[in-house]
């Protein structure tokens, strides 16, 4: 964790020997994200009951989700820039130092053009839970926890999947961000609106619905009582990212130089 | 020491002619080739020695240095550093080792190269005594004291060589690996260079294994040199053995390659 900081650091040392570019990167962030929020209101303003759930819970739906990935994008994002440290020949430098490739690979890339999003997450995530008309218990709370927990764990789990697969590719897939960037969007409802297959999908295959849409039931008082544990179950989605990156790593071969 | 048995490493490359057309068929349809980049390499390296590994482009040499330092698995084959098999545990084999890549940087491009080196410390782990006692010899030795302040991407090239090299003896590795480390210098700083590692090896008792093109590097440095050509090792012993009345180490090297059909 201190290595993590140190790298933190120096990116962000890095970034303000341009002081201009960094100075104008805060202040556009600053205006997409509210420009973002804006969007997501006036959509709202348009559309109020989807399948059983009313405007409020959707909202709530949208913010944690929103939340979920953001925390993940804040230490995973890093694997999107993974294809490139492969083709440079860069991971052969990790390689050859002596400390976890992960979290080499984490540090050696940050994206400070993210506190914006995570602004804009923590600010739909608050006002999701406020315009919510829940009964918050002591429970409710901790499966809201849960799944913050579980969220981020699956969608680091895609990131790594995703890197993993460069090994094998030799480039970045765009095909994958369907399942990082637009779960995300399609996150905004809770997954059963889009039918029962893709409900039994997000259960089995990618443990979306285990992070979202069982333990939003329970917070609204419809799902049964062991709902609000499925997220933690959905941290299991990560050993086998792992398997196959640490796969990935035995059958990376470098290229020429 | 460092033993190397019958290694083996074979590539699969895919192959297409030139074109779109060919180019859309290899996206259903692929041709492999082999190529056999090392096979059935052996040899050994004691503690302290220098050993220059010589070969033409494409012979198999980073082949041979990133099996060493625990980057590639051969296929078959075994090989033992200091008691340890380098890709199966990589962790403490590469605290114990140093690379230089002459061709490639492992310093920070937009900090100044003492902010590298502090992240380095964190890396490898060094203890803030050990760090400061090597960080001020390396200083002295390569002439730093004016660069650690300036950005690395301000550097000249051999400048940055010489804060790359400190760079990767922060940690006080046993075995140096150099992977062309004059690419591309000015005459003094080739100089400066070749002096430096040299009197490491004789201070410090580092083994260093050096690949280079430059002949010069190999006669002021190594007694021994291993000479690969095609993924077979096809000389180890002192580069006189190559060496041709009256003609240059480079002519002489060169009249060796097409003996040998490489």
């Amino acid at each position: 964790m201190k290595l993590y900081w140190k790298y933190f650091l120096i990116q962000l040392k890095s970034k303000m020997e341009y002081k201009a570019s960094f100075v104008l990167t805060c202040i556009g962030q600053f205006f997409v994200s509210f420009q973002v929020f804006l969007g997501v209101y006036f959509m709202f303003r348009r559309f109020y009951a989807i399948e059983g759930f009313t405007y409020q819970e959707v909202l709530l739906c949208f913010g944690i989700t929103l939340m979920e990935f953001s925390l993940a994008e804040i230490f995973a994002r890093g694997f999107d820039l993974f294809p490139v440290l492969i083709r440079k020949g860069e991971f052969d430098r990790i390689m050859v130092r002596p400390r976890n490739e992960i979290l080499q690979v984490l540090g050696s890339r940050m994206e400070f053009t993210r506190a914006g999003r995570i602004l804009q997450a923590v600010f739909m995530f608050a006002y999701g839970v406020y315009v919510s008309d829940i009964s918050w218990t002591f429970p409710k709370i901790l499966t809201v926890i849960f799944m913050l927990a579980g969220g981020m764990a699956v969608f680091s789990g895609l990131f790594l999947l995703y890197a993993a697969l460069c090994f094998f590719t030799l480039d970045g897939l765009e095909i994958f961000n369907i399942f990082t960037d637009g779960a995300k969007e399609f996150g905004k409802y809770p997954v059963s609106i889009y039918g029962k297959r893709v409900l039994q999908l997000c259960t089995f295959v990618i443990p979306y619905a285990l992070i979202q849409y069982y333990p939003l039931t329970f917070l609204l008082d419809r799902g049964k009582y062991w709902y609000s544990l499925l997220p933690l179950a959905a941290c299991l989605f990560l050993l086998p990212c792992f398997a196959l990156w640490k796969c990935g790593v035995r059958h990376y071969t470098s290229c020429g130089s | 020491m460092i033993t190397l048995e019958h290694v083996s490493k074979t590539y699969k490359v895919s192959k297409r002619n030139a074109g779109f057309s060919s180019a859309c068929k290899a996206l259903f349809r692929r041709e492999y080739e082999y190529i056999h980049a090392l096979s059935d390499v052996s040899f050994t390296i004691q503690d302290g020695e220098m050993v220059g590994y010589i070969g033409p482009n494409g012979a198999g040499k980073s082949s041979t240095i990133k099996i060493l330092s625990g980057i590639l698995i051969p296929d078959s084959g075994t090989c033992l550093i200091n008691g340890i098999v380098p890709w199966k545990n990589r962790i403490s084999h590469t605290r114990g080792i140093g690379v230089v890549f002459g061709q490639r940087t492992q310093l920070w491009w937009d900090v100044p190269v003492i902010d590298s080196y502090e992240l380095l410390k964190e890396i490898y782990q060094i203890n803030t005594h050990t760090y400061r006692r090597n960080l001020e010899r390396l200083t002295d030795m390569l002439d730093l004291s004016g660069l650690l302040k300036t950005p690395a991407r301000q550097l000249s090239l051999g400048q940055r060589m010489r804060c790359e090299i400190a760079a990767s003896l922060l940690h006080n590795p046993r075995i140096l690996f150099l992977d062309e480390p004059t690419i591309g210098l000015d005459a003094v700083s080739k100089l400066a260079v070749r002096e430096f590692i040299l009197q490491l090896n004789k201070e410090q008792n580092t083994t260093v294994i050096l690949t280079t093109h430059d002949m010069q590097d190999i006669e002021a440095l190594t007694n021994r040199v291993i000479l690969i050509g095609k993924g077979q090792i096809l000389l180890d012993g002192r580069l006189e053995d190559i060496l041709l009345h009256g003609s240059s180490a480079e002519e002489s090297l060169a009249e060796f390659y097409r003996s040998h059909g490489i």
